[in-house]
């Protein structure tokens, strides 16, 4: 992207955040990103950011968990080895099943919660020693900040942030390596 | 508004009235020839009619498709060997069916009683928009309570064996348990549970068409605590309920968790009926309040008391079957042997079929979706309950005939009937209530 330059807005209160994205959406300005030291309600409808997708990936990594439990369980205690165990009877799957289905459950809880809590790392760009992406430290804890980027209309935008009731607005050379 | 409501009232009392006649008459012509060789033939002469007439009942439908061919060939060849069990177990098929659909619609109806004790009980913000019809639906706990109580008190040693002196007096088991298990002790037992939970139903319902009009929360904070009250005695009565009215048909077995395993079956298919009537009346513009969020709610909880069924079907299953103790484990094998379709496709209705079509959050406020899964959780929770009663009453002469469909409808029809009638009797609005402007606009 060609523009270099952003500009931070920053904002105390999250009612005043949310029109203030409305306002924006409504001028067509793109919003680049938004900062908030806590998850404010309906901020991504206003955003109009795509619905995430996570559910779905948690649903599939649970059939994968299933699968697992069950091709595992049949291999070793119906084909390998079918031992006489107390009587259970493992001449198929299906007669011994009972007895496997606390397995099948909690793998594909397992496997479901962490490959999605791992999908989530991924996607979002989390791990130890990462680098912090934090415009502005006060935007962990009462402040909120919204980045648009300029494209030769600084005055202009400037002035309709100014509007919607920033407390504060700076103009920032963005560093691109920062993601 | 009313008076729409008192309209859709009658057209449900005008449709099924005539139904409801014509299953009483099926009913008593079906009753009238057990004992001959003839029922199976006769009755399945009565079959076609008694479906045309039902095509509102697309729950019964639903269920009448594990109807399987091999039946008729039984009739025959049954009778030779071991006739006067077989007799018996004919004879009792016509008490059970009625029994078995007497007891779905109480149950839900209990169901919806302790669903709505909890809301109040735990000030849910969401619901109260949703108190009046879940109101009308608890109208139909006093009088299907009795008609069950009528039912088991009539139909006596046809489905209770413990109720026949000859057979107690051959049976030291069941000597052992006469204490508890007798008949006068049976009726007032029955007599208590359904006393309390109708008084709760009244006090209730009456404090909380108070509060419509009154100018402080009095009304509201009596609900409160009575719903507290209620919760308490709800959960000791119901499990004494179940195992009398439901465990001692095998009186033989027993089982810690039947309790729950019947609450769950009943505030399961309580809650899809509120979502259903509640479906049915907004789409007829007469609940505007209610929105999406709403029936996603609704349909979130008949998705995770669903599984949870499912969890209590299995513990108690997998508990039996594992131990495999001869004296416990006759009850699954006489279900798994005889009823084999209808055991596990229960599982697969009140499990798997909710399972997959409720999880996704969209499906959940698509209406036509919820009813269907709703449709086939109830058709589910009947098989359950038929489950729990037949295979001790009639073996495996089972099946989903006339009686069955008869007495389903019968008292589809004169549930319908009260709920809507009641239902009419008041604003659908709980409008006093301190919770109902938040109820109002709840988003999910």
């Amino acid at each position: 992207m060609e523009a270099s330059k952003v500009i931070h807005a920053i904002y105390t209160d999250d009612d005043v955040l949310m029109s203030a994205v409305k306002k924006v959406k409504a001028e067509k300005h793109h919003i680049e990103e938004i900062y908030t030291p806590f998850p404010v309600h309906g901020l991504d409808k206003a955003m109009g950011l795509a619905p995430t997708r996570i559910a779905i990936t948690a649903f599939m990594y649970g059939c994968v968990g299933l699968t697992v439990a069950i091709v595992m369980m049949n291999f070793i205690m119906i084909k390998d080895w079918p031992q006489d165990i107390g009587g259970k009877p493992s001449f198929s799957y299906l007669e011994n099943m009972p007895a496997f289905v606390p397995i099948m459950f909690e793998l594909t809880v397992f496997f479901a919660a962490h490959l999605m809590v791992i999908t989530f790392y991924l996607r979002s760009r989390m791990w130890p020693f990462k680098n912090a992406e934090n415009p502005d430290p006060r935007t962990t804890d009462d402040h909120f900040l919204m980045e648009i980027a300029i494209h030769d209309n600084e005055d202009s935008l400037a002035a309709l942030l100014q509007e919607t009731g920033a407390v504060e607005i700076n103009i920032v050379d963005k560093d691109e390596d920062a993601h | 508004m009313i008076l729409g409501l008192l309209g859709v009232g009658y057209g449900f009392m005008d449709s099924h009235h005539y139904e409801t006649v014509e299953d009483v008459k099926e009913l008593l012509a079906s009753e009238s020839h057990h004992g001959g060789h003839a029922t199976e033939g006769h009755g399945e002469a009565h079959a076609e009619e008694a479906q045309g007439d039902s095509d509102n009942e697309s729950a019964a439908h639903a269920i009448d498709a594990y109807a399987d061919e091999a039946h008729g060939a039984e009739a025959s060849g049954h009778e030779m060997s071991h006739e006067e069990h077989v007799l018996h177990q004919i004879h009792n098929r016509p008490w059970s069916a009625l029994y078995v659909a007497a007891f779905f619609f109480f149950m839900i109806a209990l169901g919806v009683l302790a669903f709505y004790a909890i809301q109040y009980a735990a000030q849910a913000g969401w619901s109260p928009v949703l108190f009046r019809v879940m109101e009308g639906i608890t109208s139909y706990v006093l009088p299907g309570g009795i008609i069950v109580l009528l039912i088991a008190f009539f139909a006596d040693s046809h489905i209770f064996i413990w109720m026949d002196s000859d057979v107690v007096a051959h049976d030291e088991l069941i000597q052992g348990k006469s204490g508890w298990l007798n008949k006068t002790g049976f009726m007032i037992r029955g007599l208590i549970f359904l006393g309390g939970w109708s008084l709760y139903r009244h006090f209730s319902r009456k404090f909380s068409v108070a509060q419509d009009n009154a100018d402080d929360n009095r009304n509201f904070k009596k609900n409160f605590r009575i719903s507290a009250a209620f919760l308490v005695f709800y959960i000791y009565t119901e499990s004494m309920m179940s195992w009398d009215w439901i465990m001692s048909v095998d009186p033989h077995w027993f089982s810690t968790l039947f309790g729950w395993y019947v609450f769950a079956s009943m505030f399961v298919s309580g809650i899809t009926v509120i979502a259903i009537v509640t479906i049915y009346l907004k789409s007829k513009g007469l609940l505007e309040f209610v929105n999406d969020s709403h029936i996603h709610d609704l349909a979130k909880f008949m998705f995770g008391i669903s599984i949870f069924w499912t969890y209590l079907w299995f513990s108690q299953f997998m508990l039996i079957w594992y131990s495999n103790i001869p004296e416990e484990v006759t009850y699954f094998i006489t279900r798994i042997e005889d009823y084999k379709l209808p055991f596990f496709g229960m599982v697969a209705m009140n499990f798997i079929f909710p399972l997959l079509l409720l999880m996704n959050s969209d499906y959940k406020r698509i209406n036509w979706f919820v009813i269907m899964a709703g449709i086939v959780i109830l058709c589910g929770h009947y098989v359950d309950i038929f489950n729990m009663i037949m295979p001790a009453t009639v073996g495996d002469r089972w099946f989903i005939g006339i009686p069955e469909i008869g007495s389903i409808l019968l008292f589809g029809g004169i549930f319908m009937l009260i709920v809507f009638w009641s239902l009419g009797k008041h604003p659908l609005l709980a409008k006093g209530n301190p919770f109902i402007k938040e109820s109002e606009h709840f988003h999910y």
